[in-house]
């Protein structure tokens, strides 16, 4: 009997020799199948090498190429004990302890094999979808309580609701693979990992809000994701998922990928809009909503890749299944990330109320470097940091809301007791001076006068006066930006700023307390 | 509003009135092969520049009016997005292109300090080609791959993990 040998092909795994452990595997067992499957989320164990046993699939990682002859001979495709053994990779607890409803098939399966996603699953939110009315599509949806992925968490359900109810020629689908939030790569395992199930989701927001036609907008830095989308997008077309009558209902659906530039802020979904035009990536002014005039003026239904991943499921075990998960308006599960300074870092799915404490300790093992963690920034750069005093806060969009934090798009950026929040703080202004898109001026001069105002204050100049300008200047760009790009750079400095004030030079007083956080 | 809706491009690629370019053949031929590869896609601007830096690594300034007139734009609007963009740059970049991520994971994990080993081992600031034209620095704002910091590419190829003696062998090719 053939051995079934998986080596993943996500971009994680191979920055980290992938391609070599394949090839490697290769030429010793030639009598191998292998297959190339998403990441499982493990990423401190990449490259993580399966055996197909009768004991179930036996994991190996982290696995160099110079190791792979060795642990052929040592018995591996029979799935024999070696020091890189983990066991089936569906004990290790990493693993074990999570909730996969979004991420279920990835690493599990061939990405790009279309059977092995039906075989699992896959197209039967799909085919429930197509039984239903439109209306009844969005009711289901509504009724999951789902919540943007992408960082605002609106409602998914409202959002298509209004895109069904607006009348127009033609409305469209946006897939926001734009994912530029430093520590976070949900987006990227979900479109290395299980395409289709992207694709599934975006076929039934079209079917929901009578939109014909979809963008997927991706970053240019995932050409990996890019790749795994172009071949899935042919196959879902060979397969009549795609085209003028998705599985001979009549109902068409056609869908494109295009690339972005690398602009941060084109993740904005006006501003993704914009780009998607031809145009510089320039926030617009709202109203209109994007689900009334957006591509071109036409409705269209705008969302995260984690938010229409998660729509197949919910159209197939229907949406109480998936409310169940979760604690007050947080529903559902949300793909979070661990990232930075941290021992295990990769992607656990959890329910909306686990905390970070369990996410930072209990599955990752603390930092890598073994001080204490200090800080953990959530939510990518417009997110708040959050000091180790804060770490049994349950990640809920409410309960971080009232500490004037966020979470996100799920990424938790971990640092030890020798990062400089001070710094950062800094960074946050450079970003944001670097990335602004420049229609307003809090923004666009704000960061800059940011940065240089953080620079006197670290360097001794006047702090009390440097202190009472940050503040005023981090009033002026909340209340006065147009986007959060500006309006939320103020998080990570007031944060920093508050819990750790001797990085900057202030003694920890309440006076010191510069920040004005929502306590 | 009318600056939402797209423009009809030009018919036809051979227009009688394209501006001729200064540019060597090979160059002007791999532009028009990219903009009649993409100019009837509506929002075909970005698909254009994407696809002549595929093709030869910028875009050439003496480029813009050609696409502006197959597009129906302005030059100062194609100029705009090509300035806008990170990705799009207006003079040839060097025979080997790195990229080392600065964001906050990857600072997390010593990014700053790869970034100084970077500039000293390839002899060129962030930002900057080398004037022997081997070798391109330049920032990038995450790479996805955040729990495996600090990561670069080098030629579009993703490497994570990256210590300074890592770097040393990934750049290999580039003469110190
Ligand atoms: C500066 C900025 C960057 C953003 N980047 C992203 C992004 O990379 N991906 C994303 O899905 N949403 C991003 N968003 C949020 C989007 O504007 C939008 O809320 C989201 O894509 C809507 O989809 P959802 O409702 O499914 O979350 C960003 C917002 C801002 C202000
Ligand atoms: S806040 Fe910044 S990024 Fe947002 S619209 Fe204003 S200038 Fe542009
Ligand atoms: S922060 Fe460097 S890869 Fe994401």
């Amino acid at each position: 009997m053939t051995t079934t040998v998986y080596v993943p092909r996500d971009a994680a795994a191979r920055s980290m020799g992938a391609d070599q452990v394949a090839a490697a595997m290769a030429a010793a067992a030639p009598e191998a199948r292998i297959v190339r499957n998403g990441s499982r989320g493990m990423l401190w164990l990449e490259p993580l090498v399966e055996v197909v046993t009768g004991s179930g699939r036996i994991a190996y990682g982290p696995v160099t190429p110079e190791q792979v002859p060795g642990l052929v001979a040592a018995g591996m495709l029979h799935g024999a004990d070696h020091p890189l053994r983990h066991g089936p990779v569906d004990s290790i607890p990493y693993f074990a302890k999570q909730e996969r409803l979004t991420f279920g098939r990835v690493g599990l399966i061939d990405p790009l094999n279309t059977d092995d996603y039906a075989a699992h699953g896959g197209w039967a939110g799909l085919r429930a979808a197509l039984e239903l009315a439109p209306e009844q599509i969005v009711a289901t949806v509504l009724d999951s309580g789902l919540r943007g992925r992408g960082g605002a968490a609106f409602p998914t359900g409202i959002k298509w609701k209004t895109v069904l109810e607006t009348e127009a020629s033609q409305k469209y689908v946006v897939c926001n693979a734009d994912e530029g939030d430093s520590g976070t790569f949900s987006d990227r395992m979900l479109l290395e990992g299980d395409p289709f199930a992207v694709i599934e989701g975006m076929i039934i927001a079209g079917l929901a809000t009578g939109a014909t036609a979809g963008f997927i907008y991706l970053r240019s830095e995932y050409p990996d994701a890019a790749d795994a989308l172009h071949t899935a997008l042919a196959s879902a077309r060979a397969g009549g998922y795609l085209g003028p009558s998705i599985l001979g209902s009549g109902k068409a659906f056609e869908l494109e990928v295009r690339m972005g530039a690398g602009s941060y802020v084109c993740g904005e979904e006006t501003a993704l809009l914009e780009s998607l035009e031809g145009k510089r990536g320039i926030v617009r002014y709202r109203p209109p909503m994007p689900a009334v005039q957006g591509l071109w003026g036409k409705p269209t239904a705008l969302n995260n890749v984690v938010t229409l991943a998660s729509v197949p499921i919910i159209l197939a075990r229907g949406g109480a299944y998936y409310r169940e998960f979760g604690l007050g308006r947080s529903r559902g599960t949300l793909a979070f990330q661990l990232a930075g300074n941290i021992a295990r870092g990769g992607l656990v799915e959890r329910a909306f109320g686990v905390t970070l404490r369990e996410l930072l300790y209990d599955y990752c093992g603390g930092s890598a470097s073994g001080r204490p963690i200090r800080a953990v920034q959530v939510g990518g750069p417009l997110g708040a940091y959050i000091p180790a005093a804060d770490f049994d806060l349950p990640l809920d969009y409410e309960a971080f809301a009232a500490k004037g934090a966020i979470v996100g798009h799920g990424g938790i950026v971990a640092f030890d007791d020798t990062a400089d929040m001070a710094k950062l703080a800094r960074y946050a202004f450079e970003f944001c001076a670097i990335e602004s898109c420049g229609k307003c001026t809090p923004c666009r001069i704000g960061a800059v006068r940011g940065k240089e105002t953080l620079d006197r204050l670290r360097a001794g100049d006047r702090p009390r006066h440097q202190l009472a300008l940050l503040r005023d200047l981090c009033d002026t760009m909340e209340k006065g930006s147009l986007c959060a790009m500006g309006g939320m750079t103020p998080y990570p400095v007031k944060s920093a700023l508050e819990h750790f004030p001797e990085d900057f030079g202030i003694e920890r007083t309440p006076a010191a307390n510069a920040s004005g956080t929502r306590a | 509003m009318a600056s939402m809706r797209e423009r009809a491009p030009r018919a036809d690629a051979a227009d009688a009135a394209a501006p001729a370019l200064d540019l060597p053949p090979e160059i002007v031929a791999a532009i028009d092969a990219a903009i009649s590869a993409h100019r009837t896609r509506p929002g075909a601007l970005l698909p254009i520049l994407h696809d002549v830096t595929a093709r030869i690594g910028y875009v050439p300034p003496a480029a813009i009016a050609s696409i502006a007139h197959a597009l129906n734009l302005s030059r100062a609007e194609v100029a705009g997005v090509v300035s806008y963009y990170h990705d799009f740059r207006d003079a040839p970049p060097g025979r080997c292109i790195v990229k080392v991520c600065r964001a906050e994971a990857c600072q997390a994990v010593g990014a700053d300090a790869l970034v100084e080993h970077a500039c000293t081992r390839l002899r060129v600031a962030m930002h900057a080609t080398r004037d022997d034209g081997a070798v391109s620095l330049e920032p990038v704002y995450c790479l996805g791959n955040c729990a495996l910091g600090p990561s670069i590419t080098v030629d579009g190829k993703l490497y994570g993990r990256v210590t300074p003696e890592r770097f040393d062998r990934l750049v290999a090719q580039v003469k110190p």
